[in-house]
């Protein structure tokens, strides 16, 4: 454990992403297996301890520190682990006990009966240092949130091995942790593993915005246009009598979504739009919402909010491989494959033919529909490369709305953010009185944040544990994608992807909107009203 | 001539002689009889700071006062522009090297421990342990006595006179860092982590941040203690104290201006600065610094982080969290006033002691935030954490 943690608190503190890196690999040619294999698991999210959620933890750190001093703490540092590593109150008698190795942790939260972890938690609690504890927590509540993606892990392991990192994704999906077969091959002294494909994710290939200056630069001709769907990237994999539905990070929604999986009577890997969709028309993403970030479904659930996929692409037809085929070849497959096998809750997202960028300009300003986020471009050449390479895709989001709001309440961010008034809940005027509409926390930059930190803390009128309520004196514009109705804000109207798109510093809050003006915006407002 | 006492200090001390030897407190005084004024009768807060009505002096005024009596040189407790100031001569000092010009004219030194009377108060100043020439302030009036303590820490450092605990009826303190989160671990295990880095990147210069007002000298005392004899390079900010501390008979071994000019020199050496520069242009003439930080916020790493220290010191001139606590149980007092940083759990802490406890909400002390007295390039003037 110690090992591990050492290199968590370097990792922490490292600011630069090739320092990040260099740690990494000293990591994986210092340590032995298994270690470093949980270490990578870890890293890459692919540990998980059911019984070690948070809640647990904070149960059991209240019955070794008054609660009260524990929710100013936590208040103040910002983050669960870091909060009880610290705050832990250490026991000098067991000061002499040897601390757990990564391995024994590992193990032992994998083989503890239910009911048993926290007071095995426990038992490590008290014998690691306060940066063991840190690291044992981070480990445990499986988020370690230190600034290494599961991408930075995995690029470090193919430098060390001098791999190709694609090639590591490739295989990634047939692994388990604590990963001895990787090891070896990435020290010459194993196999490459299978890419135990089967019903694997595979990486999906991802695009950058468009700018100005890129479209410009681009051959309309070379560029196939189609809606950007407003809903969640998927791949489905229906392979091995297998079937599974990934998000585009390589998460199961199965479990969430048998109405899709259970139509995936097919042997495809395909790639597409999640969405909701009634009687062949998409629902509000606010209804998708409240299906995802769940492991199991309610039949209510199912009935109200059924799921549909649209497809964009096809990357293997049964055992095919086709995804070093041209755009254009693959969605002539894809339509081909499409009629042949008519899976229900699938439909094909249309392409859209266009001429020249300003006739493509006009057909996205003018879409204002439910489920359009905007255009994606596709080189018709492209082969299905994983990642995001730049130039062979982009998006095009349509334009944002925006809306002059008032700063109603302030809250403290986390992470390197803890320390300041970062997350902004912002209201409009209904009457004589400010309803809140929605929340903030990006679109500014840090010297703004600065300002605006400072802008709270002299303009406080009332605490609320880490929330401050301030003066109505801030107006903020905030630009989001589209408006719709929600039972669960006070103003009855939620944004989606609010974001700070100015400061106002010059405007008086009187001037700023009303609550009509954002109901008038919500998608077919006037044929509802 | 004397302004404090319209006497002259002889007098106030022959004044104060019997009362002071008389004096053996209870270590757990009674609760005021009926008739003594609560001190909160004759101490005030006011926008300028804490008012000591009968003596008609400040304690670390804000803003400009006429009187004031300062606990340290930290730039947030001595402000310029009063009038009178009476401190320790080590503080007066300490001012006079840093405000130049804008020091306040008029001063009178009281060494720490002996008594002089200011109006219808007895002030008496008691090593705080916080920096060189640190003090609270014991004041007695109408039978009840009053601890205002500043800026304190318990455990050792040869850089200043240690903590003096003193029983009182009302003891007012700081809470910098007044949440259980914050324990300091020992000192020597901090310039250990920094010597041990030092071994393991001897080709790049460790660059540590510390203000320049007692954080920078006991930071040097630490290494010297810890064995470390080659010469310290400081940032020309951090000099003027170091030399000053001299002058006290502070003990800080060899050391050299980390100029420009020294950029070969300073390859794998060890180099003071403030904050603020350690991570600015300034650090540039280093060659690939390990940035570490001593501060008593690098217990929090994502504070660390935020500083972009890659090597984080936990070393405090301010008491922890047991510090704090176990002060309060030292000094007795059956109420506690909170002057700033974290009070709320102190007051939390001290109410289930059965201590009478509140904030003051004192305003203009400790900048809640490291990076913003950075911000404000405070780092070369800033009090130390």
């Amino acid at each position: 454990m110690n090992r591990f943690a050492a290199l968590i608190d370097a990792l922490v503190f490292m600011p630069s992403r090739n320092g990040k890196i260099r740690l990494l690999i000293d990591h994986f040619a210092e340590t032995p297996d298994p270690e470093r294999g949980w270490a990578l698991a870890a890293l890459t999210g692919s540990l998980s301890f059911r019984e070690a959620k948070p809640a647990a933890i904070r149960q059991l750190v209240a019955t070794r520190v008054d609660p009260e001093l524990f929710a100013l703490s936590y208040d103040y540092v910002g983050d669960l682990a870091e909060t009880v590593a610290l705050i832990w109150p250490e026991r000098p008698e067991r000061a002499n006990s040897l601390p757990p190795s990564l391995d024994e942790v590992v193990r032992g939260l994998h083989d503890v009966k239910r009911g048993q972890v926290m007071e095995l938690v426990e038992g490590w609690l008290d014998t690691l240092d306060a940066s063991g504890r840190f690291a044992l927590l981070k480990l445990i509540t499986g988020s370690l949130r230190i600034g290494v993606s599961a991408r930075l892990a995995k690029t470090a392991l193919a430098e060390w091995g001098k791999l190709d990192i694609a090639e590591v994704e490739e295989v990634w999906h047939g692994l388990t942790p604590p990963y001895a077969g990787l090891f070896a091959w990435a020290e010459g002294r194993g196999e490459r593993p299978a890419a135990g494909h089967g019903a694997g994710f595979r990486p999906m290939m991802l695009s950058h915005p468009l700018e100005e200056e890129d479209r410009t630069a681009l051959d309309p001709a070379a560029y196939c246009a189609e809606w950007k769907w407003d809903g969640i990237r998927v791949q489905l994999v229906a392979r091995d009598g297998q079937r599974r539905v990934y998000s585009r990070t390589g998460d199961e929604l199965s479990g969430a979504f048998p109405d899709v999986a259970d139509h995936m009577l097919f042997d495809a890997v395909l790639d597409g739009e999640l969405l909701v969709a009634r009687d062949g028309v998409v629902a509000p993403f606010n209804d998708l919402q409240q299906r995802l970030n769940r492991k199991s479904v309610t039949a209510a659930m199912l009935r109200d909010g059924p799921a549909w996929v649209r497809l964009y692409d096809i990357l293997f037809d049964g055992g095919e491989d086709l995804r070093g085929l041209p755009f254009s070849e693959r969605r002539a497959r894809l339509e081909r494959w499409y009629e042949a096998v008519r899976p229900r809750r699938m439909d094909l997202s249309p392409l859209v033919p266009f001429q020249g960028w300003e006739q493509l300009a006009a057909l996205r300003e003018g879409a204002r529909e439910n489920g359009i986020e905007g255009l994606m471009l596709k080189r018709r050449d492209s082969p299905y490369l994983g990642g995001r390479p730049k130039g062979p895709w982009f998006k095009w989001k349509r334009g944002a709305l925006t809306l002059d709001t008032v700063l109603m309440y302030a809250q403290r961010g986390h992470g390197k953010r803890s320390s300041f008034y970062s997350d902004f809940t912002f209201g409009v005027w209904r009457g004589a009185e400010l309803v809140p509409v929605g929340k903030a926390y990006f679109g500014f930059t840090d010297a703004e944040l600065v300002e605006l930190d400072r802008w709270v803390r002299n303009h406080t009128v009332r605490k609320y544990g880490p929330v401050r309520e301030v003066s109505a004196g801030l107006v903020l514009e905030v630009a989001f994608d589209s408006v719709h109705p929600s039972t669960r804000h006070k103003s009855g109207l939620a944004m989606r992807f609010p974001r700070i798109h100015r400061i106002r510093w010059d405007k008086p809050a009187p001037e700023a909107d009303r609550l009509e003006t954002l109901a008038r915006m919500v998608v077919g407002a006037d044929a509802a009203a | 001539m004397r302004l404090w006492d319209e006497g002259a200090g002889a007098m106030a001390l022959a004044w104060a002689r019997p009362i002071l030897g008389g004096m053996a407190p209870a270590l757990h005084p009674q609760p005021l009889p009926s008739g003594r004024p609560h001190p909160d009768r004759w101490i005030k807060v006011q926008p300028e700071g804490l008012y000591v009505e009968p003596g008609g002096f400040h304690i670390d005024p804000v803003r400009p006062v006429e009187r004031a009596v300062v606990t340290h040189g930290h730039s947030d407790h001595a402000r310029p522009g009063n009038r009178h100031v009476l401190a320790t001569p080590a503080t007066l000092a300490i001012m006079a090297q840093r405000m130049g010009e804008a020091a306040p004219a008029s001063t009178q030194p009281l060494e720490y421990g002996e008594p002089i009377r200011i109006g219808d108060v007895l002030v008496r100043l008691v090593p705080a342990g916080h920096v060189l020439g640190s003090a609270q302030v014991v004041l007695e009036h109408a039978g009840s006595r009053v601890v205002v303590s500043g800026d304190y820490k318990r455990r050792l450092d040869r850089t200043c006179a240690p903590f003096e605990p003193v029983p009182c009826d009302v003891f007012v303190t700081e809470a910098t860092f007044g949440l259980p989160v914050f324990r300091h671990p020992p000192d020597l295990g901090e310039v250990e982590k920094l010597l041990h880095s030092m071994a393991l990147f001897p080709e790049r210069s460790h660059v540590v941040g510390a203000y320049a007002l007692g954080k920078c000298q006991r930071v040097i005392t630490l290494l010297r203690a810890a064995g470390y004899d080659r010469p310290v390079y400081l940032h020309g900010a951090l000099e003027p104290l170091c030399t000053l501390y001299g002058r006290f008979g502070v003990e800080l071994g060899e050391l050299r201006p980390a100029t420009v000019a020294a950029r070969e020199e300073l390859k794998g050496a060890l180099v003071l600065a403030p904050p603020a520069a350690a991570t600015d242009r300034w650090a540039r003439r280093l060659s690939d610094p390990v940035v570490a930080m001593a501060s008593g916020w690098m217990r929090v790493r994502q504070r660390a982080r935020q500083r972009g220290v890659e090597l984080p010191l936990v070393i405090s001139d301010h008491a922890d969290w047991d510090e704090l606590t176990q002060t309060l149980e030292d000094v007795g007092a059956p109420e506690v006033w909170v002057t700033h940083g974290r009070e709320e759990a102190l007051v939390h802490h001290a109410t289930r002691r059965g201590i009478r406890a509140r904030a003051l909400a004192l305003i203009g002390f400790e900048e809640e935030d490291l990076e913003e007295a950075a911000v404000k390039g405070e780092g070369a003037r800033g009090k130390g954490a």
